[in-house]
């Protein structure tokens, strides 16, 4: 060995556990003292609806012409315990978003959209405006814990109720939106000071459990006398359990938003380490309805990461009845487009990773409060995006039904599907590709 | 006068007709007699009548009023009036949790006790309570009067905004970001109004009262206030 040969190092090899993203962020927080607080929802990788795939037509099963035969894609939902229960044309809903959260013309332009093609939309944290009211055909009404905006006219004046105990992004925890978005009319509609960060309870103010929920729920329908359908929502934490609790309290529709759902703020620990992907949330959901011999009587809504119409057609070929999207209805308004990149480099990011919907800075005008930013965005023009957006989601999961032979979406089955990976058929309860093992089912 | 009697009319029954007053109808006094604790009474109302109920109600008794006056001639269950808008409910016995949660307007006067939670997410709300009241009392409230003629149990006013506290008895603990304020001669005017409106004459030395409300060091997140949450 020569004096130099001492200095001769094996190649740089970064940590796989300390990677480049953890190392940054124990530095943000060293320098900073806060957790990291974003928008949207995990970003990590996840068993998803990518591990399974339909089998399709063969011998002993016949498909029905792409062109030619119908296959249905409506959706009622609340028949079981509400006097006016709301029927979709599509199994396709946007998911609650708060106004406050996202800007007036951005509420609108989902509005336009779900209205053109038949679906609902959803008030969020803040209450009802009148702008949302007026152009959403369907519209879902939110009783949060934090009650902000919470009022018995536009309880009436909704077409549905959502109950609201948890959301996918952060089940157990409660909501926030930072002062640069607590606006005069903002602060107004919640009844807070303006520009103070506010913090939403994580928990209903006036019951707690089950049993409390069913009073809770019977005091909503005799508020609004017995008319609209009454949802509860509940982030992926315990799908069986608590799908069964939610029909025993007297729901009309369970809705449950799996890790990938976005939210406005919080914090990103919580994000990426608080719930379940929604793939394995589904099975146990139905699986929980299918006991009660409520299977379809009490409508299962999925969410949380659903992209493109096959990822709507696995959800319902596992048993939900509709499906919720809110990040990729929010792409589909202009989002992350990559046409403002050099708005979102000033900004520190990319498009396509933007996050720091709490900051109330999104040069797409979506979620912002800043008249100038909100301004940017057309409400007709993205409620078109939107419309054709979910057009092309119903298409492609008409698509998909057809080639399994189905004439409605609903009949689309568990049978349909294989996985891809051994954990994607635990979760999703078919069997790997090629097999006939449902791992945890069969052995 | 109506006289509905719960023993032989539903709850949808009663809740029905009141929800189908109109503005200017002539029915303006009911009578509801053996609510035997059911859930719901009188919820919703939305018409300037007065309400007498004669017995003890289950939760959320004349949830969501608006403009009615309604009186439970007994105890209430869990968030009477919870959500109110304007009117009047009046409690002459005891009241359990969460009295006049998340209420934006009106008036809660409960004659007894309340119990934990009372006034919690309050928007607005005026309430007064002529015993004590329990745990967590004004939790994260935003708006309106919490007045307390005897006690207050811990963490009263935990995370409040900007609602006013009045506690004429002792305070077992207040929670995060509650402290005590000077008595003002605004706020004694505010005290006198608020009593009055309770039925309570005279009969008070305002300058018991000790007031409570928001040192708003937790309105921004900051690190040196990690400790409080």
């Amino acid at each position: 060995m020569t004096a130099h040969d001492r200095w001769i190092h094996t190649p740089p090899r970064k940590s796989a556990t300390f990677d480049d993203y953890s190392i940054a962020e124990i530095r943000r927080a060293a320098a900073t003292g806060i957790y990291d607080i974003r928008g949207a929802g995990t970003k990590r990788k996840l068993p998803h609806f990518d591990d399974l795939l339909f089998l399709g037509a063969s011998i002993s099963r016949y498909p029905l012409e792409g062109y030619r035969e119908k296959c249905a894609t409506d959706v009622t939902i609340g028949a079981r315990y509400a006097k006016k229960p709301i029927t979709l044309k599509i199994p396709i809903t946007i998911a609650g978003m708060s106004f406050g959260a996202l800007s007036g013309p951005a509420k609108e332009a989902l509005g336009r959209g779900a209205s053109a093609v038949g679906t609902s939309t959803t008030t969020g944290d803040g209450g009802m405006t009148a702008e949302e009211r007026q152009h959403s055909k369907t519209l879902v009404y939110q009783v949060l814990p934090s009650r902000y905006g919470m009022n018995p006219n536009d309880l009436r004046k909704a077409d549905a109720i959502e109950v609201v105990v948890g959301q996918g992004a952060k089940p157990g925890g409660g909501g926030m939106l930072l002062g640069q978005k607590i606006t005069k009319r903002v602060a107004d509609m919640r009844r807070l000071p303006e520009g103070i960060d506010q913090r939403s309870a994580c928990r209903h103010p006036d019951w707690t459990g089950p049993d409390d929920l069913e009073i809770k729920i019977l005091e909503l329908r005799e508020i609004t006398d017995w008319e609209k359908p009454v949802y509860v929502k509940v982030g992926a934490s315990r799908p069986y359990y608590d799908t069964a609790l939610a029909v025993k309290a007297g729901a009309d529709a369970v809705v449950i938003d799996g890790m990938q759902g976005g939210t406005a703020a919080t914090q990103d620990v919580f994000i990426e380490n608080v719930g379940l992907p929604i793939l394995s949330a589904i099975a146990p959901a139905v699986q929980a309805l299918q006991d009660l011999g409520m299977h379809r009587q009490v409508q299962l809504i999925v969410s949380g990461g659903i992209r493109n119409g096959a990822d709507v057609a696995k959800c319902l070929a596992l048993g939900a009845d509709a499906v919720s999207i809110g990040t990729a209805a929010l792409i589909a308004l202009g989002d992350n487009d990559p046409h403002l990149e050099d708005a979102y480099r000033a900004l520190g990011t990319t498009a396509g990773a933007y996050d720091d919907w709490h900051e109330g800075r999104d040069p797409a005008g979506i979620t912002t409060q800043d008249p100038r930013l909100s301004a940017r965005l057309d409400p007709a023009i993205a409620g078109r995006k939107l419309a054709n957006y979910l057009s092309v989601l119903t298409l492609e999961a008409q698509t998909i039904a057809r080639s399994c032979g189905k004439s409605h979406v609903h009949n689309l089955e568990p049978e349909d599907l294989v996985a891809l990976t051994v954990e994607a058929a635990a979760m999703a309860r078919v069997p790997v590709a090629g097999t006939s093992w449902i791992p945890g089912k069969n052995g | 006068m109506p006289t509905i009697d719960l023993t032989n009319t539903t709850l949808r029954e009663l809740n029905g007709a009141l929800h189908k007053l109109s503005h200017e109808s002539n029915e303006t006094l009911w009578r509801v007699l053996n609510p035997r604790g059911l859930h719901s009474v009188a919820a919703g109302i939305d018409a300037p009548i007065q309400v007498e109920i004669e017995g003890h109600v289950g939760y959320y008794c004349a949830g969501m009023n608006q403009r009615a006056y309604v009186v439970v001639r007994g105890n209430a269950g869990q968030g009477v009036a919870e959500n109110m808008m304007s009117g009047h409910v009046h409690v002459q016995g005891d009241a359990s949790q969460a009295a006049g949660a998340s209420g934006c307007g009106g008036l809660l006067v409960i004659d007894g006790n309340a119990s934990a939670r009372c006034g919690i997410s309050m928007k607005g709300i005026d309430i007064v309570v002529k015993g004590s009241v329990g745990h967590l009392s004004a939790f994260m409230a935003q708006a309106g009067n919490l007045v307390v003629l005897g006690d207050a149990g811990e963490a009263l006013g935990d995370s409040i905004y900007e609602a006013h506290l009045y506690v004429r008895g002792s305070v077992k603990g207040l929670g995060a970001d509650c402290i005590e304020k000077p008595l003002k001669e605004h706020h004694k005017a505010e005290l006198q109004k608020l009593l009055s409106a309770a039925g309570v004459n005279g009969s008070v030395d305002i300058g018991e009262f000790r007031r409570y409300g928001s040192a708003r060091k937790l309105y921004h997140f900051h690190i040196d206030n990690v400790g409080s949450y």
